[in-house]
């Protein structure tokens, strides 16, 4: 008799209807947790893998010694390596392209590299709008790497000691 | 305000020109303002159900999304009107003109304040009671015309539903004329002054909750959109229809939305009269706010609850639906008549005197 009161009482007074709408009604004056993308923007782990670069040591001398290693793992064949002996009797890359089309931002190459020439920057911000430019050549992902090589060190830095 | 215009202008036309002037420009002063809170309320609805869900809904188009409406406005204006090939073009293009009639019609009875009403008859709970009936015609005209089945399927559904939800609203209706005794609206609103506790929501709780869910199925809103349903047949009634003639379907849809909570604040909530009155201090402190002022605020408040609920419930299975309908309103709503009768003979309270 008592449940029977209850479940009357319960189902007239709509106290389910009244239940849900509080708690919607709390959710109403919630922090938003909306991120206004172009104007704020969510933090970035060091690890994070975007846009590649190719590095240089202090002197300025380019870091890879075409030892192919990242065009091994690369599993989308997105590398490509020529070499050949510079005067000074070193083994340097002719070309060092990486289709950034084929590219799945594995992380493959910059784990391979045995010199850290090859790093994937925090920069994931940029497109491209027709075939060619997404080729990415050794000049420009040297640039790259120049631009932004106070960015990488600290990544790399932060990184070090988780490795 | 329209008499004294009305005479102003036969003073130099014809009798019959200054007539139809003083028409249209009464039309367009009560349409106008409501096409532009149909079009913010939409912008209101996102927001708040944005809120609901931890977001913040629309806030790209101008200072915190204000003018969302105004692109949603545009870009429904420059779309290609579809028809579909094996479609009745006559009726496809009837159908929305048959639901945004209706939904602007109704608004020649409703009393913003004590003076602004369009036109004062003595059945205004019967012309809007029959005006938004024909609405239906507008939803199962759409879905014949469409000659789609989900767009046909909703249209069955919408008509059977808005029907079966007629009754339980006609019966809350009844209930508040058995009160006021009368079916004016200007009059209603004024049976119920004398302050809060003289409003018709104390001794119609019920009716109020009954009349509200009628209107949320009247006007097609979760928890009882089955008309649209978008899980399961597309989009209901309208799958078919793009560009303006779409737009023209939402128009009715947040207009009848407007109206609803309109006829809920006339007829539960004292209309435009002050909640403060009767109360000493209060009273005084808020006779600045015009009546019309009053009527806002509540009918603002009932279309927040119209978009709460939207945000809250999931939406009703159909036969669920129809035994609500059926089965729950239509019974407590005819009790309810015995009540208020009962209450009416032994006096209850400052309603029955």
């Amino acid at each position: 008799m008592v449940k029977f009161i209850q479940h009357h009482v319960k189902t007239w007074g709509l106290t389910e209807l009244f239940k849900g709408m509080a708690l919607t009604g709390k959710y109403l004056f919630k922090k938003k947790i909306t991120v206004r993308y172009p104007e704020e923007k969510t933090p970035l782990s060091p690890r994070f893998r975007g846009h590649h670069a190719l590095r240089r040591y202090e002197n300025g001398e380019e870091r890879c010694i075409a030892c192919k290693l990242c065009e091994a793992v690369c599993p989308a064949n997105a590398i490509t390596i020529d070499s050949e002996e510079r005067e000074d009797g070193t083994r340097r890359t002719t070309r060092y392209d990486i289709d950034m089309f084929k590219c799945i931002y594995c992380g493959f190459c910059e784990e391979a590299c045995p010199v850290d020439a090859i790093v994937e920057t925090r920069v994931f911000e940029y497109e491209f709008q027709e075939r060619g430019p997404h080729i990415m050549t050794k000049d420009k992902l040297l640039a790259f790497g120049d631009k932004h090589e106070k960015q990488i060190a600290a990544d790399r830095a932060a990184d070090a000691k988780y490795r | 305000m329209f008499d004294a215009l009305q005479a102003f202008l036969s003073g130099f036309l014809y009798d019959w020109l200054a007539v139809l002037i003083t028409l249209v420009i009464q039309a367009v002063v009560v349409i106008l303002p409501i096409m532009l809170a149909v079009a913010w309320l939409t912008y209101a609805e996102r927001k708040v159900i944005g809120y609901m869900q931890v977001r913040m809904g629309p806030n790209r188009v101008g200072p915190g999304g204000w003018l969302q409406p105004i692109a949603d406005a545009l870009k429904l204006m420059t779309k290609e009107v579809i028809f579909p090939n094996q479609s009745n073009k006559f009726l496809f293009i009837v159908a929305p003109v048959l639901s945004i009639a209706p939904a602007v019609a109704v608004w020649a009875v409703i009393p913003f304040s004590p003076e602004v009403v369009v036109s004062d008859i003595n059945a205004g709970i019967l012309y809007v009671l029959a005006v938004s009936s024909i609405l239906v015609y507008g939803t199962i005209i759409a879905g014949w015309a469409s000659n789609s089945k989900y767009a046909f399927l909703g249209a069955l559904r919408g008509s059977a539903q808005k029907i079966s939800y007629e009754i339980a609203m006609g019966f809350a209706l009844v209930t508040v004329l058995m009160i006021a005794g009368s079916m004016n609206l200007q009059e209603i609103v004024e049976g119920q002054q004398g302050g809060i506790w003289h409003w018709y929501l104390l001794p119609l709780l019920p009716m109020f909750v009954v009349y509200f869910l009628s209107g949320l199925a009247e006007t097609n809103r979760t928890p009882f959109d089955i008309v649209e349903g978008e899980a399961e047949i597309v989009a209901g009634f309208h799958v078919e229809y793009s560009g303006m003639t779409f737009g023209v379907f939402m128009l009715a849809e947040y207009a009848m939305m407007i109206l609803i909570s309109f006829m809920t604040a006339i007829m539960f909530l004292g209309g435009w009269l002050s909640p403060f009155e009767g109360i000493p201090v209060l009273e005084t402190v808020f006779a600045w706010v015009p009546a019309f002022g009053w009527l806002a605020f509540k009918v603002s408040f009932l279309l927040f609850v119209f978009i709460w609920l939207r945000a809250t419930f999931p939406r009703y299975r159909y036969d669920q639906l129809m035994r609500l309908g059926w089965k729950v309103l239509i019974p407590v709503t005819i009790v309810w008549v015995f009540v208020v009768g009962a209450m009416q003979y032994f006096k209850v309270g400052p309603w029955f005197n």
